[in-house]
């Protein structure tokens, strides 16, 4: 898959950052682009142009949860209670087919929809949708009425059931609010891949590509024009920006 | 009918029940508070809610009243918009009723909120796509609509406008209760739901809901004040129109089930509801279809207590037992059905996925539930001690 | 619960305790002396990210302007970020066991106005002693351009 120089690039510049300079994630593959190629400077606003997506690949997602773990630790929502009242940005879905027993599974997380249902109930314009197509949940007006919950068909939203503590610095978090996947905009933002993606990549699967749908040059706009992916509640028409292929 | 003109008058000469009463309601609004501190103060992992069922008792009785609200404007409807004088004398008392079942509901709703100290910002920001803020216009224009037409009937200067002000509240009811049933018959994503018929639904069970309302209000007060308010032909009618809105709830209740199970993909929602989903189908048909519609029609048709106060109170507590059942079913039990993510497949997570959802209300919740019944009763005793609200009691009966 | 939720019951009793105390005394209570705030010194920089009078007088409409820009815009990298402001102002802070955190430096004002802010039930107050990860978040060209540099050293990029 294409993208792997990409995330190469990106493992090298974490271990750089972090000062761990290994010998891993070297090997890269002379006149590379930088993901940066695309960058957005700082200071500027989310491109309309751009459709942030993800595409998965069932095939190569077998029971690991390097992505749920990674989007854990990124964004500290780890919950410690154990039950539905603990958020949960993402999770690995274990499907069986009825008829033919066939097992499968799969990350589920917010699909950041075209058109968002979310942000059609919300009463005062919390949930929202950013210029590239990231729902987010802009947790300074939200009152925490729920009503985007009752209307996601994904399940992919949390409340914050209880007081917060030792949030990460990029990532505020606070009792009484809802929130969700946020396709890792602070990453993004900073031209970096979403958490989940470089965890799966660096795990060897690669079973997760990000990139810019509207750009037929991306990779991810290219693998899709080969394959028939498969969106989920596609009968809904939502247009959701994360797809599967191999379903 | 004894007199139809301005015989109204405030609540003065009401014995120590009627304090006793308010002191009662003060009381539970109190624990109410109280509850609603303690759910904010820890977060809402003190409560039955969690992500899945997120929506729980406090929303079943805060849309419990806030259907109520819109059916106890149907006395004075009655009597502005068709003309029928019999209900004339009740009009005012309906129309201070509505308004403080309005603020009962709302109130619960608020104080659920994660954020209640964030209430300015709900009046300061709106999706106008959202038909949840549309909601808080239609509340908003309802207490003003209804605030007007008691207005209107209660100084004799703007009497000429009570018909105006009468339709005008007549035709905003019906979009606030359309409305109330589209903030659940919008959500496509929900089986349970993703119905119009949710609408018409809870237009006919507000009409049950604020008659009940209407009845009790009335039947305290004979008692607080020992006369009597209603007169035998204004029975009657209430008996009849409690009947024929029962059924219309029945009704619409069989046609959504129905054209539900006409689908096969929707098979699996329904029979949860209906027969095997844990508390409720027991909700269902004891709460909402036994107790709750056919016990109280029973009550109403019997030749001997139909026709008595007795009979209709009795029905009128049955009914808000039903209704309250109703709203549970339809709210929590539509949240319970797992979301159909992967039709044909078996889905397991560590999240919802697949689950049935399972709620335990806590204490807190309910009372603050309760509580928001409370708050009506007093907002309402409150206003008949300060305005006329009341009509004279009937002559020549008792 | 945090201080502005807190804040919220706080107001609904207080409001009622002032009601009370409007009918008995007829005449609200008057404050009694507080001292002037000292806001702790800034931990780092020179200068702040605006002269202090426009800070000291404007810095809540800067936040809530960077604030609507980053979360809703995307707009990351203006001055008036919450993150840098704990980066800079953030002291230690004996409620925090000597960690360092802004709140002292928040809060010497804003109890003397009587200011309650919520900011920090979401936002860490907790300065970021990880600098190379902070630094690196905010500023990704420079970091790209040292990642460049450093690939070529190693001939990774030829
Ligand atoms: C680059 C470091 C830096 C950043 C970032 C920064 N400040 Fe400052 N700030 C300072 C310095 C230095 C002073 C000068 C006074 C001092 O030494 O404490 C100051 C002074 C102030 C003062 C006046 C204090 C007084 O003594 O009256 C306020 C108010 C203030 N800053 C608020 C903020 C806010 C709000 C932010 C975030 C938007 C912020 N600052 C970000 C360094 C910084
Ligand atoms: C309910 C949680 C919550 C509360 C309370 C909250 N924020 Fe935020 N804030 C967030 C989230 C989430 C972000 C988005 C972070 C990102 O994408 O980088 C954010 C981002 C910001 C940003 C842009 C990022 C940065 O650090 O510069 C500013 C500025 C900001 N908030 C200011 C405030 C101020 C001022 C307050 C208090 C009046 C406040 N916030 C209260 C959740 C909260
Ligand atoms: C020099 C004193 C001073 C310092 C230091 C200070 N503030 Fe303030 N702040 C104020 C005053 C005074 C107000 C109230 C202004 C008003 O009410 O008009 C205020 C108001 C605010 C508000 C708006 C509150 C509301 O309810 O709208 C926010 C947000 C805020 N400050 C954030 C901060 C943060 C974050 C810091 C620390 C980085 C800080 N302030 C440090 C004096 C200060």
């Amino acid at each position: 898959m294409s993208n792997i120089r990409d995330n190469d690039i990106d493992k090298a510049r974490r271990q750089f950052m972090t000062g761990a300079v290994a010998t891993a994630g070297m090997t890269i593959a002379p006149g590379f682009m930088l993901y940066t190629a695309e960058a957005r400077p700082a200071g500027t606003a989310a491109d309309p142009k751009v459709r942030w997506g993800l595409l998965i690949d069932i095939s190569k997602c077998d029971d690991c949860t390097v992505c749920v773990d990674a989007c854990k630790k990124e964004n500290g929502w780890q919950g410690h209670r154990g039950d539905l009242t603990d958020a949960q940005w993402i999770r690995k879905v274990d499907l069986k087919d009825k008829n033919t027993g066939v097992k499968s599974s799969l990350p589920v997380m917010c699909m950041h929809c075209e058109y968002p249902p979310c942000v059609d109930v919300c009463p005062v314009g919390a949930s929202m949708k950013r210029a590239d197509g990231i729902v987010l949940v802009d947790k300074h007006i939200c009152i925490g009425c729920r009503y985007c919950m009752m209307a996601c068909p994904y399940g992919a939203r949390s409340f914050v059931h209880e007081e917060v503590h030792g949030q990460k610095t990029h990532l505020p978090r606070g009792q009484g609010t809802v929130e969700s996947c946020t396709m890792c905009a602070h990453r993004v933002d900073n031209d970096q891949i979403p958490a989940c993606v470089e965890a799966c990549n660096a795990s060897g699967r690669e079973a997760m590509m990000f990139g810019n749908l509207r750009d037929p040059n991306s990779d991810i706009s290219k693998r899709i024009a080969e394959i028939s992916t498969v969106k989920l509640r596609a009968d809904m028409g939502l247009d959701p920006h994360v797809q599967y292929v191999n379903f | 009918m004894a007199r139809l003109t301005d015989n109204y008058h405030k609540l003065t000469d009401h014995g120590p029940f009627f304090y006793a009463l308010l002191f009662g309601h003060a009381i539970v609004i109190l624990l109410g508070l109280a509850s609603a501190y303690y759910m904010e103060h820890n977060g809402h992992y003190v409560t039955g809610m969690n992500n899945q069922i997120v929506w729980g008792m406090p929303h079943v009785f805060a849309v419990f009243l806030i259907v109520a609200a819109s059916g106890a404007l149907n006395v004075a409807s009655i009597s502005s918009v068709f003309n029928r004088l019999a209900y004339k004398r009740f009009a005012r008392l309906s129309g201070i009723l509505a308004i403080s079942l309005l603020a009962g509901g709302l109130a619960v709703l608020v104080l659920d909120l994660g954020r209640p100290d964030r209430l300015i910002i709900a009046m300061t920001h709106y999706n106008f796509k959202s038909i949840f803020a549309w909601n808080i216009y239609l509340y908003t224009g309802f207490f003003v609509i209804v605030g007007i037409y008691l207005w209107t009937m209660m100084e004799k200067r703007m009497n000429r406008f009570t018909t105006i002000a009468g339709y005008s509240a007549f035709v905003w009811r019906l979009i606030l209760t359309t409305g109330t049933g589209s903030i659940f018959g919008f959500l496509v994503a929900r089986e349970a739901y993703d119905t119009a018929l949710l609408a018409p639904l809870f237009i006919a069970s507000s009409f049950v809901y604020g008659l009940a309302f209407t009845v009790l209000v009335l039947i305290t007060m004979c008692w607080t004040l020992g006369i009597q308010l209603m007169d035998k032909e204004f029975v009657t009618k209430i008996r009849g129109l409690l009947i024929i809105f029962t059924v219309t709830v029945l009704y619409f209740t069989a046609v959504q089930h129905i054209t539900n199970l006409y689908a096969t993909q929707h098979h699996g929602v329904e029979g949860f509801l209906l027969l095997y989903g844990g508390s409720f189908p027991t909700v269902f048909w004891l709460g909402q279809v036994a107790i709750g519609s056919v016990l109280p029609m029973l009550v109403l048709a019997h030749p001997k207590i139909g026709p008595t106060r007795q009979g209709l109170s009795t029905a009128s507590v049955l009914l808000l037992i039903g209704g309250l059942s109703q709203m549970y079913v339809v709210i929590v039990g539509g949240q319970s059905y797992p979301l159909d993510i992967f039709p044909g497949m078996e889905a397991t997570s560590s999240w919802i996925d697949g689950k049935f959802g399972s709620y335990i209300p806590s204490v807190p919740e309910v009372v603050l539930g309760v509580s928001g019944i409370s708050l009506t009763m007093f907002l309402t005793g409150m206003a008949l001690k300060v305005l006329p609200f009341l009509p004279n009691p009937v002559a020549g009966e008792e | 619960m945090t201080q502005g939720r807190h804040h919220f019951w706080k107001t609904m009793a207080a409001g009622l305790l002032i009601l009370a105390g409007f009918v008995l005394a007829g005449a609200p209570a008057v404050a009694g002396d507080v001292p002037v705030p000292h806001p702790a010194k800034a931990a780092k920089g020179e200068k702040c990210v605006a002269p202090i009078p426009e800070m000291r007088r404007n810095h809540m409409n800067l936040l809530k302007h960077q604030r609507d820009d980053t979360l809703r815009k995307g707009i990351r990298g203006n001055p008036f970020s919450l993150k840098g402001c704990v980066d800079c102002h953030a002291v230690p802070d004996k409620a925090a066991g000597g960690a360092r955190t802004v709140r002292p430096f928040c809060q010497t004002c804003h109890s003397y106005a009587a200011v309650k802010i919520d900011c920090f039930s979401c936002h860490t107050g907790k300065a970021d002693e990880d600098k190379t990860a902070l630094k690196a978040m905010d500023n990704p060209h420079k970091v790209t351009a040292r990642l460049q540099d450093y690939l070529k050293q190693r001939s990774v990029v030829k």
